[in-house]
């Protein structure tokens, strides 16, 4: 589905170049969930750009569906970090737009967007703005625009990483529970550890700025997964791989400051 | 929600104000504190103003002026808005001009009022120019400030699920700008009364500012007031109809205290 090659990225700042992603390649499969996970900072939303379309890379490829589609826009669904919804257009009205802009035909884009909203229980807040959702709702609503979006392939980045503890745990099952009747191809950025674990077909550990790939771990969890996952002894022993990986690299960024 | 109660319980305090200060003006010049040919009473005011002879006169004039304001308020705002559209899809244009624009916000444009009557004679276009001149510059730099202010993290997002330049225009910077732009058209509203009755006032035919010139070389100051009165009124509808377009339009603006929830990303 997503094949990214020797991907190098570096922005230029006031004393030179900063090299944000150095030598990137990982491979997303169809219908496949995979996890990226590094440091704050480490690069992962410019990552994310670069499979979008909108950032070049110095050297490496971007290959979708088969074709390469380095530099171009439009071939992926995304979630973004904060919900960015449009405080003019209702709830409805944003997800129906997204998918117009995506490429759907508006006359289904606002069928479509009803009977989801219906089906994840907003279906009274269809006509409502966004500001008088809370956190949570506006991800959701931010995950179904999406998810309903003809893309292949979906983005994900951090989408639970501003909620609450609970609601985050809540969201986490909802999505699952989403994913695991559609089973689109996912690539999903995170910084929690048990996020991933818990949702992810294979996890890719990313070193701290400039982000290189540390570690591919092949998660072993039968679906569909259950929520005491971390009864599982497999799943703790996972997590202390995946959080070695990313103290080491957190320590080498320390003599930067 | 603005209910009628905390309406009117807003409303009523400076409308008692008005009516003591208007009191207090009457009884200066009833118990002849001052003299009624220097400062007129408010009632000889409106007695003036609907005498017979000067109210067909004075809603000629309000018309001239209403006519005037509109015309230069409604072709300097679509100037101000085509402009400030162009210079932002236009990056390489907006360097060179926006420094322009901001610096011409420090002139005072109606100073150049004689210069448009010498090149434009007495007639209703040099007022309608300098009208719309003055009104342009405001919409222009409060337009532009909303499209380039557009919040980073909803750009981020539109850009990667696919929009094109234009499509970024029209869906997510147009829109931001809606706020701002209403901004800049209530500060033309008020400027284009201004400008209209100070043009009027150079070539004292029509409108309420000729009127007003007049009425104050023939000595009758009920009448200059009578004008000065009307002119508050229209520039303060003007401003009040703008208003009320902006709540129609925006209608998604959170109750007040509620901050917006956007943060750049
Ligand atoms: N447009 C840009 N110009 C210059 N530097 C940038 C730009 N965008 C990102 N960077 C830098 O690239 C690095 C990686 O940023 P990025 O946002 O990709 O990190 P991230 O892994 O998504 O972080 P977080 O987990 O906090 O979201 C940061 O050091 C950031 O300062
Ligand atoms: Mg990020």
């Amino acid at each position: 589905m997503l094949e990214v090659n020797g991907l190098n990225v570096g922005f230029r700042d006031g004393r030179g170049v900063k090299e944000v992603l150095r030598d990137v390649s990982l491979r997303v499969e169809d219908g496949e969930f995979v996890s990226i996970i590094g440091p704050s900072g480490s690069g992962k939303t410019t990552l994310f750009s670069v499979i979008g379309g909108l950032l070049s890379p110095s050297s490496g490829e971007v290959r979708i569906g088969g074709r390469e589609t380095t530099g171009e826009t439009g071939h992926v669904a995304y979630m973004p970090q904060q919900a960015s919804l449009l405080p003019w257009l209702t709830v409805a009205g944003n997800i129906e737009q997204s998918l117009v802009i995506a490429g759907a035909e508006k006359g289904s884009a606002r069928k479509d967007a009803l009977a989801w909203l219906a089906r994840i229980g907003l279906a009274e807040y269809a006509g409502a703005y966004p500001h008088v959702l809370s956190g949570g709702m506006q991800q959701r609503v931010s995950f179904l625009r999406a998810l309903l979006s003809p893309q292949p392939l979906m983005l994900l980045d951090e989408p639970f990483g501003a909620l609450d503890a609970l609601t985050r745990a809540e969201m986490q099952k909802w999505l699952l529970s989403i994913w695991e009747e559609n089973r689109r191809s996912v690539l999903l950025v995170t910084h929690s550890i048990e996020e991933a674990l818990y949702l992810s077909d294979r996890i890719i550990v990313l070193s701290a700025s400039p982000a290189e790939i540390r570690d591919e771990i092949i998660v072993p969890f039968e679906r569909p997964r259950r929520e005491e996952l971390w009864e599982d002894a497999r799943f703790n022993a996972l997590k202390g791989r995946i959080y070695r990986h990313l103290q080491t690299s957190g320590r080498k960024e320390q003599p930067h400051g | 929600m603005g209910n009628k109660k905390s309406l009117w319980s807003r409303v009523w305090p400076p409308a008692v104000a008005l009516g003591a200060l208007l009191a207090c003006w009457q009884a200066a010049v009833s118990f002849s504190l001052v003299e009624e040919w220097v400062i007129p009473s408010p009632a000889g005011v409106v007695r003036e103003a609907f005498s017979a002879n000067v109210w067909p006169r004075l809603t000629e004039h309000t018309g001239a002026t209403v006519g005037l304001a509109m015309i230069g308020f409604a072709g300097g705002s679509a100037a101000g808005f085509g402009l400030a559209a162009l210079l932002h899809l236009l990056p390489g244009v907006r360097r060179g001009v926006y420094p322009l624009l901001i610096l011409s916000q420090n002139v005072p444009i109606v100073i150049l009022a004689p210069i448009m009557t010498m090149l434009f004679g007495y007639g209703l276009l040099p007022k309608a120019l300098l009208v719309m001149l003055v009104c342009f510059f405001p919409v222009c730099i409060a337009m532009l400030g909303g499209l380039s202010g557009t919040d980073e993290g909803l750009r981020h997002y539109m850009r990667m699920i696919g929009s094109g330049k234009w499509t970024l225009f029209w869906r997510l910077e147009l829109p931001s700008a809606v706020q701002s732009l209403f901004s800049g058209l209530k500060i033309a509203a008020s400027y284009s009364v201004l400008s209209a009755t100070f043009a009027e006032m150079l070539a004292p035919k029509t409108g309420l500012g000729g009127y007003m010139v007049l009425s104050t070389r023939g000595f009758m100051p009920e009448r200059a007031f009578a004008s000065a009165i009307l002119i508050i009124m229209i520039s303060l509808a003007l401003f009040g109809l703008i208003a009320l377009a902006e709540r129609l339009v925006i209608r998604w603006r959170p109750e007040k205290g509620e901050t917006k929830r956007h943060a750049g990303g």
